[in-house]
């Protein structure tokens, strides 16, 4: 098998998030829209579900996505009806960007009838089967085969359909993880494997957990190809995700995509986050946040604060009605408890 | 003095294969390292190769004949000098007579001909093992090896729906580690079965996630002992996604392949796994003894919409059974079988165990006591009324596992015992189990920790006061 020209390692000098640096190709306008309304709805989404986390309206475990969601939404850009979104536990915004229900994902974080595992999965835990979205998982790594199972499934069909499964640079030490990598390579799955590079594994950073920091070389002695890509630029997500969706349509076998990403809250809600400085979370928030980029662009060109308002607005009212919904509906029946666990 | 050549075994649990072929000739010249004749066991055929240099002198089993036991001369080679006659006179090994004597407990299993003089009562149906009701009066039987039974159950599926394939370590070009998925590959071909990597925990996951978008795979572990690399997966993501999904993620799919002792393999490919997958809600967990039960139950797990754990036993692969040749033949899961019928101690076992059991039942009978053996089949969801059933008519019960004692199968069963028949009661509860220590290597230790015939027989007696 031939790789493909460009190599896995970057072309060019990485910037201070490490991504390359050539601008990717300009968006439409009606994309640029697209694109800021989904980011905008996961990020207040993400903002609502720690208020009410700070509320105790949501418990356990919560993990925002705050900072990363040019990722599934530039991803999501490059798919087609029918391909499938796998990931892990840090999974509201794939859910969001995947077309769930904002109501149906906030009423499963708040444990409430109406979730999309009708309180019985909460925020690790959801799926979609209509949305073609396979979880939510809570095992650092599992979803990784689980995703290759998926590309497996879609290649003994014979259908020209790709998984995305995606996972963080601390999943990316799991030794499942590279067992999947062979399995997809010597049997040419289609399964694009993304790699949410947020520098931090819970607290632990990317230089004191990986002996090779650069994942899109995660691949390597599997013959797999990689791309390190600006994960907070959704053009160029966008763009690295077409590339990968043709490889793999196209029969090539998997391709490895390294996000270049950062999250601006704690690891979870509990987080208190001492393994970083504040002024390093202000820096990426200030120079690169991924909504702001769009909306300056959208700016630089004809559209009007008034039409940016709009999109504020109707994001809003999705999540407070999600909020709403998620605190007034009833919790699970009682009755519940035992269903669901055999067919 | 003239070397005898003996019938070597390929296996840890071969007893006796087929001579199918001489590749040399009375009077060739043998070199150390030529294959000198081809024998067939009933997992594969296999070359013998000279271990010593001489002359083929006299062959004693022609080929073409069956079932020769480990450890029989089949020919003789003469040093430099001797003639012929010289192997009329070659001793006889003593290493014969010891290897027999150290054959592991699991061969009193062996149904197998040879051993049908032993006082010991095969273990293949007999005049005692109930017939099944399920099974229409009148049918006709054949009889097949319970790796045959396995073979046929998944052909007769994957000829009935698309959607089910086989993967797993050697399954396809090898024809399997235990031949068990022999001739598949040919009928089916590579897209169905698929030979993996030595990745279970990679395989695992990667066969949930092809039953989460709807296929319905089997997957097989070289044994169950493997699958622990694997377990994270088959608890994590196949037995718990249908519920954490509200009942909207469905996982069917099969995790197959021999689980418990085999014989003399050490403590790291001995292990039973019953009472381990039996603690887990979502799992279904069946473990036949019977060769119709291995293909009843594998088609009805093949064909169950949940995850399924079917421990097998690779001491019983060989072992051949009656089927009742029906096109499609189905055992419930979740139902245990009366096996024999008897009124003064309940004997509760499954798999491998159901071997003690039975010839436990057998030597109580001369000694007045008629037991009643319940043959369980499935661990989860376990039969409690067939047991309860029967604990009420005799009101004495032993369980009967090879593996460990705590927290067992054997433990849960006398729990609910307890706890629904606990006034029908006249002794407690014995457990007779593997003991608590790992798999030693050593045929006496071996044997020794094991659950044995005599084990069974000294715990019925113990409770019915005798």
């Amino acid at each position: 098998m031939a790789a493909p020209k460009k190599s896995v390692a970057p072309a060019g000098q990485a910037t201070s998030n490490g991504a390359t640096p050539s601008s990717p190709p300009d968006f439409t306008r009606d994309q640029e829209m697209h694109a800021l309304r989904d980011m905008l709805l996961i990020r207040r989404f993400e903002e609502k579900a720690g208020q009410l986390y700070g509320m105790g309206a949501i418990g356990g475990f919560c993990h925002l996505y705050i900072g990363q969601e040019a990722i599934v939404v530039g991803m999501q850009m490059a798919l087609k009806d029918g391909d499938q979104v796998i990931t892990g536990y840090r999974d509201h915004g794939h859910m969001l960007a995947c077309g769930m229900d904002a109501k149906g994902v906030m009423a499963e974080l708040t444990g409430r009838k109406g979730g999309y595992s009708k309180g019985k999965g909460g925020s690790m835990h959801m799926f979609s089967r209509e949305k073609n979205f396979y979880g939510g998982h809570g095992i650092v790594g599992a979803q990784v085969s689980l995703g290759t199972g998926l590309a497996f499934a879609n290649r003994y069909r014979g259908n020209d359909l790709v998984s995305l499964a995606y996972f963080g640079d601390g999943a990316s030490n799991q030794g499942q993880v590279y067992e999947s990598f062979n399995m997809a390579e010597l049997w040419k799955l289609p399964v694009i494997y993304i790699i949410e590079n947020n520098r931090y594994a819970m607290g632990t950073s990317v230089t004191r957990s990986s002996a090779q920091t650069d994942f899109s070389k995660r691949g390597i002695s599997f013959n797999i190809p990689g791309e390190q890509v600006d994960g907070m630029d959704v053009r160029a997500v966008k763009a690295a995700g077409d590339r990968a969706v043709a490889w793999c349509r196209a029969g090539k076998g998997p391709f490895i995509l390294e996000m270049q990403t950062y999250r601006y809250r704690g690891h979870s809600m509990s987080d208190p986050a001492k393994y970083r400085t504040r002024e390093e979370v202000d820096k990426v928030r200030h120079d690169q946040d991924p909504i702001e980029q769009v909306r300056n662009r959208l700016l630089a060109a004809d559209v009007t604060e008034q039409d940016l308002k709009a999109i504020d607005a109707e994001v809003r009212d999705i999540v407070n009605a999600s909020a709403d919904f998620a605190q007034q509906d009833p919790e699970p029946d009682a009755s519940e408890l035992y269903t669901d666990v055999y067919r | 003095m003239a070397i005898q050549v003996l019938m070597p075994a390929l296996s840890p649990t071969m007893e006796k294969g087929n001579l199918s072929k001489w590749l040399k000739k009375e009077g060739d010249t043998i070199k150390s390292g030529d294959v000198i004749a081809e024998i067939e066991t009933d997992k594969a055929t296999m070359e013998v190769e000279a271990t010593d240099e001489g002359t083929l002198g006299k062959i004693l089993i022609p080929e073409g004949t069956n079932d020769v036991a480990v450890n029989t001369p089949i020919a003789t080679i003469l040093a430099d000098g001797e003639d012929a006659s010289a192997a009329a006179s070659a001793p006889a090994p003593a290493k014969q007579e010891k290897a027999a004597e150290s054959a592991p407990p699991a061969a009193e299993a062996k149904s197998a001909p040879a051993l049908k003089d032993e006082a010991t009562a095969p273990a293949a149906p007999t005049a005692s093992i109930q017939p099944d009701p399920e099974i229409p009066e009148g049918t006709e039987m054949v009889t097949m090896t319970i790796r045959e039974a396995l073979r046929d159950a998944m052909a007769e599926e994957m000829r009935r729906d698309e959607d089910v394939f086989i993967m797993g370590e050697e399954v396809a070009e090898y024809q399997g580690a235990y031949k068990v998925t022999q001739n598949l590959l040919q009928e089916f071909g590579a897209r169905r079965v698929i030979d993996t990597p030595i990745t279970e925990h990679g395989f695992a996951g990667v066969g949930v996630g092809a039953a989460m978008s709807g296929l319905k795979p089997i997957v097989e572990f070289m044994t169950f002992n493997f699958a622990m690399q694997a377990i994270d997966q088959i608890i994590n993501s196949a037995a718990k996604t249908l519920y954490m999904s509200g009942g909207q993620m469905t996982c069917q799919i099969v995790f197959r392949g021999p689980n418990g002792a085999a014989a003399r393999v050490g403590a790291q490919h001995s292990q039973d796994y019953s009472a381990w997958y039996s603690q887990i809600p979502g799992l279904k967990v069946v473990a036949p003894y019977s060769a119709a039960d291995y293909k009843g139950l594998l088609k009805s797990a093949i064909r169950d919409p949940n995850p399924v754990i079917f421990l097998e036993n690779e001491m019983l692969y060989g072992h051949s059974g009656e089927v009742p040749k029906l096109d499609d033949y189905i055992v419930p899961i979740g139902k245990a079988k009366v096996a024999r019928v008897g009124k003064d101690v309940t004997l509760i076992s499954w798999s491998n165990g159901m071997t003690y059991a039975l010839k436990a039942a057998d030597e109580l009978a001369k000694e007045g006591i008629e037991a009643e053996v319940i043959d369980l089949r499935t661990l989860r969801p376990l039969d409690t009324d067939t047991i309860i059933e029967s604990v009420k008519k005799t009101s004495r019960a032993v369980t009967v596992e090879e593996g460990w004692q705590q927290s067992g199968v054997g433990a849960e069963i006398a729990a609910r015992i307890m706890e629904h028949a606990f006034d029908y009661l006249d002794a407690p509860v014995a457990r007779v189990s593997g003991k608590d220590v790992p798999m030693p290597y050593a045929a006496n230790l071996e044997k020794l920790a094991l659950p044995s015939v005599a084990d069974v027989v000294a715990a019925a007696k113990a409770v019915c006061y005798r």
